[in-house]
C-alpha cells in the first residue's frame, strides 16, 4: 500500500517499523476471513485489514488515538490469525504493537476501564498478589452476577466466573533450584517459572521437571525471574514490559555462564511469544538488543524441545484427545506439528476440531476485559471441540485451560502432563 | 494514481448527510451503521487500493428486509449506493464515493441450507466462497467456482463480478453454476430469480444479474449449484526454457479437445514469489510453469495426463513433476492462489485481467513483455492458461507518482492489446472503474446504449454503484 509518512515522522523508529509494516499490505482482504473478531462481528472495522487502515491513517496523521480506534484495537485478540493467513508477509504483531503504545501514550481511558486495566496489571504478574486476589475472588463470586449487570464493571464479573473454584498448593516446582538429570546427562535447560500459571496449575511445570530429567535434562529454575512482561506489553505499556524483558535477560545470561543452556523451556505458549520477541522488543536498547537476540534465539517451547529428543513410540492408550493450537503456539510461534506428533507417538489418538486457527477467547486479559466477544468465541471453540467427542483435550497454554475449562465437562490438560504420563510419570490428577 | 475520475458528488446528498444518518440510524439495529468520520477511512477502497474515495457512511444490515429498508430510503432521497461484499475486488467494484451509501454484506454469512437432494445450497451473500465448499466438503462435494481469493470473496461478490478460478475450465465460472437469487431491487423490492430447478421461465434475468457489479440490486441470497467431488485429482507442473512455448503447449492441448479441470500459468517471477511463501517445490531453474489439474479415477487421470505429456513433450518441456501426496497438491495450490497477496512482499502491484483466444497467448505475452519493457517496469504473470484469462501483475512502487502513473499507463496498454487479439477488456474481475474508460475500445457507442438501458431499466436514477463500469461522458440523462 502507499504510506505518507514525512521524513520527520519517519525519524521516529517505531514509526519507521511501521511504515515497512504498511508498505507489504496489498490490502487483498485474505486476512479478514480467518480474523476471529470478523467473524463474529462482520465489520471491516474489527478484522485486520481494517484495523491495519485505522493505525495507518492514525500514524499518517499523528494524531492520538481516540476512542472509536481504540475500540477496535482493543478488540483484537493479538491471535495473529492474521499474520499466519496474510500471503504478503505483513507484520501485523509489531505494527499493532506500537499502536497500542501510541494509545498508552496519548489516550485517556475511561475511570473504569483504566481502573481494570491498572488492577490487572499489578496483580496479575505477581504470583503473590494473584494468589491472594484468587482467594478474596471466591469469596465474591456470588457477586459475578450483580457486577456484570453494571458495564463498567463487567470485566470484574468475567474474573470472578474465571477464577477457579480451589486453589491447588504451590508447588516445589515453582521455587528456584536446579533438579538433576536422572542418569546421564544429555542436556541442560531453564524453565521459566511463569506468573499466573504456577498459581493455577502447578502440575504443568512439575510435569514438565519431571519429564525432562527422566529422558536426561537437567532443569533449572533461576533465582530472579519475574513475568515474562506478555500482559503488560499487550497493554501497550512498554516501559514496564521492557523492564521485565531486561531482567529475564540479566537472569539467563548469568545462568548461561554459570552452567550453560541449551533451551530456556517455556511451557505456556503465550509468554514463548514474547520471549522469542525479546530480541525485537530490545533492538533499540544498544546495551541489551544483542543479550535479547541470543535469548530469543534460545526460547523454545516444551514441545518444540521435546520434538528434539526423539520420543519413542508407545502403546496406543485407547484415549482420544482433541487437540487445541493456542493462538501462541500456532500464529505466534508457528508450532503446528510438534504437539500432536509427541502425543501420536506416546499414544494417543488425536484429533483436530473444525475451525481450529480461531481462538477460543482467551488472549491474556481478553475474557476479562471483552467479556461478551469472548464468550461467543468460547462458545464456539467448545462446539468444535466437542464435535469430536474426544476422551480429553490438549493444549499448551494455560489461558486456553482457564478459558475452555470453564466452558466443557471434558477435562482438559496441557500437552505436557500427558506426555509425562505416557513416558513413565503418574497418571494426571483429573483423569483418575 | 487519479487517472480515473469519479462522478462529482451530489450537493444536494453532501448537504444532507446529518439528516441520512440520522434516518439510517433509524432504520438500523443497534452497531450496524458506520459513519464517525474516522471510523468510515477503512471502507474508502478495496484491493484496488490505488484509488481511494470516503463514503458518507457504511450500513451493514443483518437481514434482507433491512437491506431493503435502506435501498428504498436512498432511492427515495437519490442517495448514491454502493453494494460491498469482502472488498477484494480488483477492478475499484467496491469503491465507494462521497455522496454514497456503502451496503456491506459481511452480517450476512449464514450457511441457510443444504439440499444434497437438488445438490443446491442457499446462502446468504455475505457468506465466502470458500464456506461453502468446507460446509459440505465432509460429505463429498464443493461449490465449483474457486477464485483464488475464495478464503475470503463473498458469494455475492462472486455474483456482482461473475467471478471465476483455477478451476472453472472444467466447471464454468460463476454464472454457470448459480440457479436463483433473492435481489432487492434499487426501491426496496425484494424479488426471487431463479430456484433450485435447472432453469426458469421468461427472460433469463439471473444471467443478467450475474456480473450486474452491483449496479442492478443487491444480491442478499443466493441458490448455487453443489458438485459432487471426484474419485481423485493431481495437479502436474510442466516446466518449459520459455513463455512462448508454455503458452502454445496449453494451445494445443485444449486444441486437442483435452479439458483438463484447470491449466494455470506462471512466469519465471512468479515461480519465484510464489515458491518463497509457499514453498510448493515448484521447479525454479525454468521460465515458464504450468500447473495442470486432472480428476477422475486413477486409470482416466493416468490416460489424460498421459496425452498431456506428450503434447507437452513436443513442446519442449524440460520438467514434468506429479504430486506425490494430497499435503504436496495443497501447497501447489497454496501458492497458486496465494500469488497475488505474496507479490506484496516484492513490491506493489496492479493486476490486469484481459482475456484473450488461446491461439493468441503467445503473441500477448510476448506484446505484455514489450510494453512492461518499454516503461520500464517489471511484470509478473500468473494466470488461467486454459480459458485465456491472462493476469500480468505489474509491479511498481505506490510511494512514487510517477512510477504509478507508468504503471497505470502499461496496464492500459495491455488491455488494449488483448482486446485487439480478438479478447476482451475483463476475465473475470469486471470493469469497475479500472477499465471504465477503455471500455470504448471493446464497444461502439450502441453497444454501449444498450447496455445502459438495461441497467437503467433496473435503476433509472443511476444510484447502485455509479461511477463504475460505463464511461462518464455519454451517459444518459437519469
Ligand atoms: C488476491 C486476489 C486474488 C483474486 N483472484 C481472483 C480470481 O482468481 N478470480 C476472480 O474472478 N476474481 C479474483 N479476485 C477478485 C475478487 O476477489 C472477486 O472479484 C470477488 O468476486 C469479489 O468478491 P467480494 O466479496 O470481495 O466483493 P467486493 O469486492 O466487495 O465487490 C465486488 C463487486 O460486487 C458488488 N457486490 C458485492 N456484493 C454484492 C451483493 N451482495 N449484491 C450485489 N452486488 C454486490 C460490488 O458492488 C462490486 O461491484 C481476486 C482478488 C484478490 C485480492
Ligand atoms: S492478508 Fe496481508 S496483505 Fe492482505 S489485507 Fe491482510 S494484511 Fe494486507
Ligand atoms: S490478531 Fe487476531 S483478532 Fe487481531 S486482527 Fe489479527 S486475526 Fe484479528
Amino acid at each position: 500500500m502507499q504510506t505518507n509518512f514525512t521524513a520527520e515522522q519517519l525519524a521516529d523508529p517505531h514509526v519507521a517499523t511501521s511504515e515497512k509494516i504498511l508498505r507489504k499490505c496489498v490490502h487483498c482482504g485474505f486476512c479478514t476471513a480467518t480474523c476471529p473478531t470478523y467473524v463474529t462481528l462482520g465489520n471491516e472495522l474489527d478484522s485486520p485489514r481494517g484495523r491495519i487502515y485505522l493505525i495507518k491513517d492514525m500514524l499518517e496523521n499523528g494524531r492520538p488515538a481516540d476512542a472509536e480506534v481504540v475500540t477496535h484495537i482493543d478488540r483484537c485478540l493479538s491471535c495473529l490469525a492474521c499474520t499466519t493467513t496474510c500471503p504478503s508477509g505483513v507484520d501485523y504483531m509489531h505494527l499493532i504493537d506500537h499502536a497500542r503504545m501510541h494509545i498508552e501514550e496519548t489516550y485517556r481511558r475511561p475511570f473504569w476501564n483504566r481502573l481494570t486495566r491498572n488492577v490487572l496489571a499489578a496483580v496479575l504478574p505477581y504470583p503473590g498478589r494473584f494468589r491472594l486476589a484468587l482467594k478474596a475472588a471466591a469469596l465474591g463470586r456470588p457477586f459475578a452476577g450483580l457486577l456484570k449487570r453494571f458495564k463498567p464493571l463487567e470485566p470484574f464479573g468475567a474474573m470472578l466466573d474465571l477464577a477457579p473454584r480451589r486453589l491447588p498448593k504451590p508447588s516445589d516446582s515453582a521455587k528456584p533450584g536446579t533438579h538433576p538429570a536422572a542418569g546421564p546427562r544429555r542436556g541442560r535447560v531453564a524453565i521459566l517459572s511463569g506468573c499466573a500459571q504456577p498459581v493455577l496449575k502447578p502440575e504443568i511445570n512439575a510435569a514438565t521437571i519431571r519429564l525432562l530429567t527422566r529422558l536426561g535434562v537437567e532443569v533449572v529454575a533461576p533465582e530472579g525471574e519475574v513475568c515474562c512482561g506478555s500482559l503488560v506489553h499487550h497493554m501497550g505499556r512498554e516501559a514496564q514490559a521492557l523492564e521485565a524483558a531486561r531482567r529475564n535477560v540479566d537472569v539467563w545470561l548469568d545462568e548461561i555462564e554459570r552452567g550453560g543452556l541449551d533451551a530456556i523451556i517455556i511451557t505456556a505458549s503465550g509468554c514463548g511469544t514474547t520471549i522469542k520477541d525479546y530480541g525485537f522488543m530490545l533492538r533499540l536498547d544498544l546495551a541489551y538488543a544483542g543479550k535479547a537476540a541470543r535469548v530469543s534465539a534460545l526460547a523454545k517451547d516444551v514441545t518444540e524441545y521435546l520434538a528434539t529428543l526423539d520420543l519413542p513410540q508407545q502403546e496406543a492408550r485407547g484415549l482420544t484427545v482433541a487437540y487445541h493450537s493456542a493462538c501462541s503456539m500456532q500464529h505466534g510461534q508457528k508450532i503446528t506439528l510438534a504437539p500432536k506428533t509427541l502425543l501420536k507417538k506416546a499414544g494417543f489418538v488425536v484429533r483436530d476440531p473444525a475451525e481450529g486457527h480461531l481462538c477460543c477467547g482467551s488472549a491474556g486479559t481478553y475474557n476479562i476485559l471483552q467479556p461478551e466477544i469472548s464468550g461467543k468465541l468460547k462458545a464456539r471453540k467448545v462446539k468444535n471441540i466437542e464435535a469430536t467427542k474426544p476422551d480429553l483435550i490438549a493444549t499448551g497454554n494455560i489461558g486456553c485451560i482457564t478459558q475452555i475449562a470453564t466452558g466443557t465437562q471434558i477435562p482438559i490438560l496441557h500437552t505436557v502432563e500427558l506426555l509425562d504420563w505416557a513416558y513413565g510419570g503418574t497418571k494426571p490428577a483429573v483423569l483418575s | 494514481m487519479d487517472q480515473i475520475g469519479f462522478l462529482e458528488p451530489r450537493p444536494a446528498v453532501l448537504s444532507r448527510r446529518r439528516e441520512i444518518v440520522a434516518d439510517l440510524l433509524d432504520l438500523l439495529p443497534e452497531g450496524c451503521l458506520v459513519h464517525q468520520p474516522r471510523e468510515l477511512v477503512p471502507f474508502e477502497t478495496d484491493a484496488f487500493v490505488s484509488y481511494r474515495r470516503l463514503p458518507l457512511a457504511v450500513a451493514l444490515p443483518e437481514t434482507t428486509q433491512q437491506v431493503a429498508a435502506v435501498l428504498k430510503y436512498c432511492n427515495r432521497y437519490g442517495v448514491p449506493v454502493v453494494p460491498r461484499g469482502a472488498g477484494t475486488s480488483l477492478s475499484g467494484g467496491a469503491i465507494p464515493q462521497e455522496d454514497a451509501v456503502v451496503i456491506g454484506l459481511s452480517k450476512m454469512s449464514r450457511i441457510l441450507e443444504v439440499d444434497y437432494a437438488n445438490r443446491t445450497a442457499t446462502v446468504q451473500a455475505g457468506v465466502t466462497n470458500l464456506n461453502i465448499s468446507d460446509a459440505v466438503s465432509a460429505d463429498g462435494y464443493f461449490y465449483a467456482p474457486d477464485p483464488s481469493s475464495q478464503l475470503a470473496c463473498t458469494i455475492g461478490g462472486n455474483i456482482g463480478m461473475n467471478s471465476g478460478g483455477a478451476h472453472c475450465l472444467k466447471y464454468g465460472v460463476t454464472t454457470n453454476n448459480l440457479l436463483g437469487v433473492k435481489l432487492v431491487l434499487v426501491d426496496g423490492t425484494i424479488v426471487d430469480l431463479g430456484g433450485k430447478a435447472l432453469d426458469a421461465g421468461g427472460l433469463d434475468l439471473l444471467g443478467v444479474v450475474c456480473g450486474g457489479e452491483g449496479q442492478l440490486g443487491i444480491v442478499t441470497e443466493a441458490i448455487v449449484r453443489l458438485i459432487a467431488k471426484p474419485e481423485g485429482a493431481r495437479p502436474v507442473l510442466f516446466g518449459f526454457d520459455n513463455s512462448e512455448e508454455a503458452g502454445a503447449c496449453v494451445t494445443d492441448i485444449i486444441g486437442a479437445g483435452i479439458i483438463p479441470v484447470a491449466i494455470e500459468f506462471m512466469d519465471k517471477p512468479a515461480i519465484g514469489i510464489c515458491e518463497a511463501f509457499a514453498g510448493a517445490g515448484y521447479p525454479m531453474d525454468v521460465e515458464a510453469l504450468l500447473i495442470v489439474e486432472v480428476e477422475g479415477s486413477e486409470a482416466e487421470m493416468d490416460a489424460m495426463l498421459a496425452s498431456i505429456i506428450e503434447i507437452a513433450h513436443r513442446h519442449g518441456v524440460k520438467v514434468v513433476k506429479e504430486s506425490q501426496s494430497a499435503t504436496e497438491a495443497a501447497l501447489i495450490w497454496k501458492g497458486r492462489k496465494s500469488a497475488f497477496g505474496a507479490t506484496g512482499r516484492i513490491a506493489d502491484y496492479i493486476c490486469m485481467d484481459g482475456t484473450v483466444p488461446l491461439g493468441q497467448l503467445s503473441h500477448v505475452l510476448r506484446g505484455t513483455a514489450e510494453i512492461v519493457a518499454k516503461y520500464g517496469l517489471r511484470v509478473a504473470n500468473v494466470f488461467h492458461a486454459g480459458d485465456g484469462n491472462m493476469h500480468p501483475l505489474i509491479l511498481f512502487n505506490a510511494n512514487d507518482p510517477e512510477d504509478a502513473a507508468r504503471a497505470e499507463a502499461a496496464g492500459n496498454d495491455i488491455l488494449k492489446l488483448c482486446v485487439d487479439a480478438g479478447g476482451c477488456l475483463t476475465g473475470e474481475h469486471g470493469v469497475g472503474i479500472e477499465k471504465r474508460d477503455l471500455m470504448r475500445h471493446q464497444y461502439t457507442d450502441i453497444d454501449l446504449a444498450q447496455q445502459m438501458a438495461v441497467r437503467a431499466a433496473f435503476d433509472p436514477q443511476w444510484l447502485l454503484n455509479p461511477s463504475k463500469v460505463f464511461p462518464l461522458e455519454g451517459r444518459p440523462a437519469a
